[in-house]
């Protein structure tokens, strides 16, 4: 088991009280399994991407702990993390396009990058040219500054930059989300080829978009308001979901051949509730059509079969 | 009724507008009452610049956009009150789109004085009942709120709602449901639908095919530019033409079918038109045209 999570809680701190983005999340991830997460905006995905490589200020651990490769990450503290950074846990961030430095040429940016990890640059650079090879790019980018490069250029430096150490796990937060669906192909496809060639051994995909997920991971979890909802194969994932949330998730979303005249796809009323004083129970009662009384207490995230998980009262048995 | 001819504009660039930037060449197409036409573009392929154009946000260089048969482009101040009585346009962010710190009835309000200022309070009342309801939105849930207050989808079916307070006839939708999540993004797409039954014409401008090929009857598809194919949505998807829409379409990540196996898309290739001397459009089917391919990218 290359990455073990274990009742992790991440808080936001704000005036008004903590905000509960990910409220106890236990999930593992095997050594090369591509594992996606979905969710809509505010389920807390971002927020698990983060808390494995670097919490922002405002962020608190309150429970829980990460494991990789048999050595516990302290996620919860910034400074001894910063040896596990780039070399063992590496992340594309969301929006990795404004996430190089404008004012310097892409490899000088990495030759600084790298001497701050004690790793010359001068013997990095074969390696480094031969990967920029694979993803299309030739050498001259290098002498380039981020804006000269398109979109889909910039993902693909900041995807080679990231996995440069061979990671042991890879973060990639909406990697795809701001191109064009060209370019999208060509980005998603370099994240199974990575894996492939063993520049990082296990990947987490977070995105909206389950389509996406499909095409590239082996498995996917889905997520609502802070809570895992369900975990399996991207094959079971779309093709037979068991919670009424994914479910409803799938059904809504239009696909090349639906038409508006002959199937009326429907979307899911409500909105997901605020994670400032979550309700108790399950957080997807008020918008589920299954939901009974049973529903007031949380559903444990159980074991179906193997591999293959979900939180909900109603397929439990 | 709506009706965009061989338009053409270009942006200038650089000091003292030294270059020039060509982002919509040659473009023409119409749209009947009662239609969802979609205009379906990658970045920077002109898409946003002729919905801006409709609007009258910015001029054509070249070629006549003409609303019932008159040109937009000649409209004064008191011409153009008339004509965003009737066509309005919505937008992709529902968040910056209203003024944070006027509640949702003063932004209302505001459109009620500039067009509608003979309406009594009663029958402002009632329009504002109705036109909310058509958007399936519940008074007390939106009005007296912040925009703050309220969610993404129900801030752009208000966007919609707004914009059916008068009695428009052309809707310009520039990719109004792409920040809004998976399960409500799909009824804002099926309230399109509805409008169109009311008669209502509507440009759909995504860059994502999916969401076109599931709302629309005419399919536009825009590069660089120029249209590349125009036809009915089902044959533009069904039996595309043009090697850029196949490839395209190829492209999209679709749940039940994976990338690679594709052959589906690729074997219907039939072959496309062949160019002709005027570099235009050609018909390959009733109603159906494409553009001669390229040979040197």
């Amino acid at each position: 088991m290359s990455l073990v999570v274990d009742n992790l809680r991440v808080y936001y701190r704000t005036l008004r009280g903590d905000v509960r983005a990910l409220d106890g999340a236990t999930f593992t991830v095997a050594d090369g399994e591509i594992m996606g997460v979905a969710g809509e905006s505010g389920c807390g995905k971002t927020t698990l991407g983060k808390s494995l490589i670097r919490l922002d200020g405002r962020m608190r651990v309150a429970e829980g702990s990460v494991t990789l490769d048999g050595v516990e990450l302290p996620i919860a503290d910034d400074r001894a993390m910063d040896a596990y950074r780039f070399r063992s846990v590496s992340i594309v961030p969301q929006y990795a396009m404004s996430a190089l430095n404008p004012i310097r040429r892409i490899g000088r940016m990495i030759s600084e990058l790298l001497s701050s990890r004690g790793v010359s640059y001068e013997e990095t650079l074969p390696e480094l040219r031969r990967r920029l090879a694979l993803v299309g790019l030739s050498d001259d980018v290098l002498e380039r500054y981020p804006i000269e490069l398109s979109g889909g250029m910039k993902q693909r430096v900041v995807m080679v930059l990231s996995t440069l150490m061979n990671p042991s796990l890879l973060v990639a937060d909406e990697l795809t989300s701001a191109l064009d669906v060209s370019t999208q192909k060509a980005v998603a496809e370099m994240l199974v080829e990575f894996r492939d060639r063993g520049f990082v051994k296990s990947t987490i995909v977070i995105t909206h978009d389950l389509s996406i997920l499909y095409q590239v991971a082996d498995t996917i979890l889905v997520m609502y308001a802070g809570k895992l909802v369900e975990k399996g194969s991207a094959a079971e994932i779309t093709e037979d979901p068991r919670h009424p949330y994914t479910k409803l998730l799938i059904a809504s979303l239009p696909e090349v051949g639906v038409r508006f005249e002959e199937r009326r796809l429907t979307g899911i009323a409500g909105r997901p509730p605020s994670l400032l004083r979550p309700p108790t129970g399950c957080r997807f009662r008020a918008r589920c059509p299954l939901a009974t009384e049973e529903c007031a207490v949380e559903p444990p995230f159980v074991e179906l079969a193997a591999g293959r998980h979900a939180a909900c009262w109603k397929v439990a048995a | 009724m709506l009706r965009v001819d061989d338009v053409t504009k270009v942006y200038r660039t650089g000091l003292f507008g030294s270059g020039s930037q060509t982002a919509v060449s040659g473009v023409s197409f119409d749209v009947r009452p009662g239609e969802v036409v979609s205009l379906i573009g990658e970045s920077g392929s002109g898409k946003t610049t002729v919905g801006r154009m409709i609007l009258r946000l910015t001029t054509a260089t070249a070629g006549t956009i003409s609303f019932d048969g008159e040109d937009v482009a000649g409209y004064n101040r008191r011409d153009l009150r008339r004509y965003y009585a009737r066509v309005q346009g919505v937008f992709q962010d529902p968040f910056s789109s209203y003024n944070p710190v006027f509640k949702v009835d003063r932004v209302l309000g505001m459109l009620r004085s500039t067009y509608l200022p003979r309406l009594s309070d009663q029958e402002w009342k009632r329009t504002l009942r109705s036109s909310l309801e058509a958007v399936s939105l519940e008074p007390a849930d939106v009005l007296g709120k912040y925009p703050h207050q309220l969610s993404g989808g129900q801030l752009q079916r208000l966007m919609v709602a707004r914009a059916l307070l008068l009695e428009i006839e052309l809707l310009v939708a520039d990719e109004i449901i792409s920040m809004l999540d998976a399960s409500t993004r799909i009824d804002v797409l099926n309230l399109l639908g509805d409008l169109k039954g009311r008669g209502l014409g509507i440009l759909f401008i995504t860059h994502d095919l999916s969401l076109g090929n599931y709302i629309s009857d005419r399919t536009l598809i825009l590069r660089h530019g120029r249209v590349v194919e125009l036809g009915p949505t089902p044959k533009v998807f069904g039996d595309p033409r043009h090697s850029y829409t196949r490839a395209l379409l190829a492209c999209v990540p679709q749940l039940h079918r994976k990338w690679g196996d594709d052959s589906a898309v690729e074997a219907n290739g039939r072959p496309s038109a062949t160019a002709d001397a005027t570099g235009g459009l050609v018909a390959v089917d009733d109603d159906h045209f494409v553009a001669p391919e390229e040979d040197a990218p």
